[in-house]
């Protein structure tokens, strides 16, 4: 049965027109010459231009950097040494199911609680140092608290894949632990840290609903701002800053697919 | 205790190989305890506290939050956060099987394509899912703007009145939680269809099975497992959604994600917000029950 059903067919490429129209819209009206209304004026790239002039736009940006890089940076160091303490270990199985649960809350609780939970938190701590003021250290430790997770997730699934049989042969042949660590699992795990890490980065390149909820006013990251503006008024220069976070988002998935594809053919 | 065993190949003593594990351990856990596990411990304890006049949190300990959810409030009982609620859940429920069924067209379309094609296409259906809500949301708005089709349509039906937009509206809400999710189905989804088993399919056309059974008895089955987790992964989200129905539903279509930001924004009422997130978690936890009940090995990623 090489042949489809022509409603299966149409169905589908109805569906995908469904998932771009509206982002399609979006790039077309960020090249369109008139400041209001929807009507076709001409071809421009001004609203792109006066993206890089506008100073609230810059500094949403490289918060929105500054944010995704330190907790990626940290959530893969600490996701990847608890993954490998919580596989390469003989816990008791009790243990292993709460550190599991643990693990995946971040994936089954709605972000919506977490970042509710952050709140109230932060609320505390504040009593405690003024460092924990809404702002963008607040928004580094909650992105963390969920990228680990995720990382820990990604890399664990990594360890099991790749069995015990090289970590075994290294220890027959006298490799210490440093060296079997270093020299053994680290660059198997390699694939699974780096995917882990794109996963962590694209995550909060995404996030706007716990970023929402931790934010200061001086820590403003690209989705708040976007959020704030249309809340006001749509303009096209949100559909220019919006154009370019979706060519961005394209080129990150396509490099992702790239290589995962190449981890699994491996 | 102290035994000796061999553990990937090293002869070491069990106290030995513990204290090394835990060493491994104590940073990631620490961090989640502090971060993730205690916030959430303080969140239930405050959803049983009060609030203060100046929006403090009042550490008098009652259940008047939960009955407040449910809704007992000073002016007698009004259905207002329960009607809520349960919108969210059915919104949620609209939203799933909406996607469901648009997403198996769409995994049929994709499988059936030759190899060198097929994740190209896979491709087209993971940008959406990788974009950012908040610009997916309002590029509603441009589709739904009086000037566009969709809404002269509707004012040529008069379903609205002419020079106004299609949002917020509850249907703007559909068509953004939508077009929000329907990857999330879709790609658990074509990971099952990927792997199914035409001649089954094949064999019951043999047969003269309608179209329907072909369906219910040779292609569900064989999809549920990814089916089941496109389920789970659209509707827990989607019970607590709040960007969608925000900037396409506006005060004419809230949702409980709504009623929770706004005890945190403008009524700064955490003790009331937590004891909503608690509603919303009972949702959730009561969706991954039914679905844990029928599939053992729960596997989100």
């Amino acid at each position: 049965m090489r042949k489809i059903n022509l409603f299966v067919s149409i169905s589908a490429i109805a569906t995908m027109g469904f998932l771009y129209l509206p982002l399609m819209a979006v790039a077309f009206f960020s090249v369109n010459d008139t400041k209001y209304g929807l009507v076709w004026k001409g071809f421009t790239l001004d609203w792109y231009l006066k993206l890089f002039q506008n100073e609230f736009i810059l500094h949403a940006a490289w918060n929105t950097l500054v944010l995704a890089i330190v907790s990626t940076l940290v959530s893969t160091i600490l996701g990847t040494i608890l993954a490998i303490g919580m596989d390469r270990f003989p816990w008791p199985g009790k243990m292993n199911t709460t550190l599991d649960l643990i693990l995946h809350l971040p994936v089954i609780i709605p972000d919506i609680i977490f970042a509710a939970a952050m709140v109230v938190a932060f609320g505390f701590l504040r009593a405690l140092s003024s460092a924990f003021e809404p702002g963008l250290v607040n928004m580094i430790i909650a992105h963390i608290t969920f990228q680990t997770a995720f990382v820990a997730l990604v890399v664990r699934s990594r360890l099991i894949s790749i069995g015990k049989d090289v970590e075994e042969a290294a220890r027959d042949l006298y490799a210490d632990t440093t060296y079997l660590l270093l020299k053994i699992t680290l660059p198997l795990l390699m694939p699974g840290i780096v995917a882990g890490a794109m996963l962590a980065f694209t995550l909060s390149l995404d996030d706007f609903v716990i970023s929402f909820f931790t934010a200061g006013p001086d820590s403003v990251t690209l989705p708040l701002y976007i959020y704030a503006a249309v809340r006001r008024v749509v303009t096209p220069q949100i559909h220019a800053l919006s154009t370019l976070i979706l060519l961005v988002t394209i080129i990150m998935v396509i490099l992702m697919e790239r290589f995962t594809r190449k981890v699994n053919i491996k | 205790m102290s035994k000796l065993m061999i553990w990937y190949g090293e002869l070491i003593t069990q106290k030995k190989l513990i204290k090394r594990g835990l060493f491994f351990l104590t940073p990631g856990m620490l961090w989640l305890i502090l971060f993730l596990v205690l916030p959430g411990l303080i969140l239930i304890l405050v959803s049983f506290a009060s609030r203060g006049s100046y929006g403090e949190l009042v550490w008098e300990f009652s259940l008047d939050n939960y009955k407040r959810l449910i809704g007992f409030g000073i002016f007698g009982w009004t259905p207002d956060y329960i009607y809520i609620l349960w919108r969210s859940i059915w919104v949620a429920i609209v939203t799933t099987a909406l996607s469901v069924f648009l997403s198996y067209p769409l995994c049929f379309f994709i499988a059936r394509k030759p190899e060198r094609t097929r994740y190209l296409w896979l491709t087209i259906v993971i940008i959406p899912f990788w974009t950012n809500m908040v610009i997916r949301t309002y590029a509603w708005f441009l589709i739904l703007a009086p000037d566009m089709p969709l809404a002269k349509l509707a004012a040529f039906f008069k379903l609205i009145t002419p020079g106004m937009p299609l949002y917020p509206s509850a249907f703007a809400v559909y068509l953004g939680m939508i077009s929000m999710f329907l990857p999330f189905v879709a790609l658990p989804l074509f990971s099952s269809v990927e792997r199914l088993d035409w001649t089954l399919v094949e064999a019951a056309q043999d047969l003269y099975a309608s179209n329907f059974r072909i369906f219910m008895h040779a292609i569900l089955p064989q999809t549920l497992p990814g089916l089941s987790v496109g389920i789970i992964l659209t509707l827990v989200p989607a019970m607590g959604m709040f960007v969608v129905p925000d900037l396409l539903g506006g005060a004419k279509y809230m949702l409980v994600g709504n009623l929770i930001q706004q005890q945190f924004g403008a009524s700064r009422d955490w003790a009331f917000g937590a004891a909503i997130s608690m509603g919303l978690m009972v949702l959730t936890m009561f969706s991954l029950y039914l679905y844990k009940r029928r599939n053992k090995d729960i596997d989100l990623i």
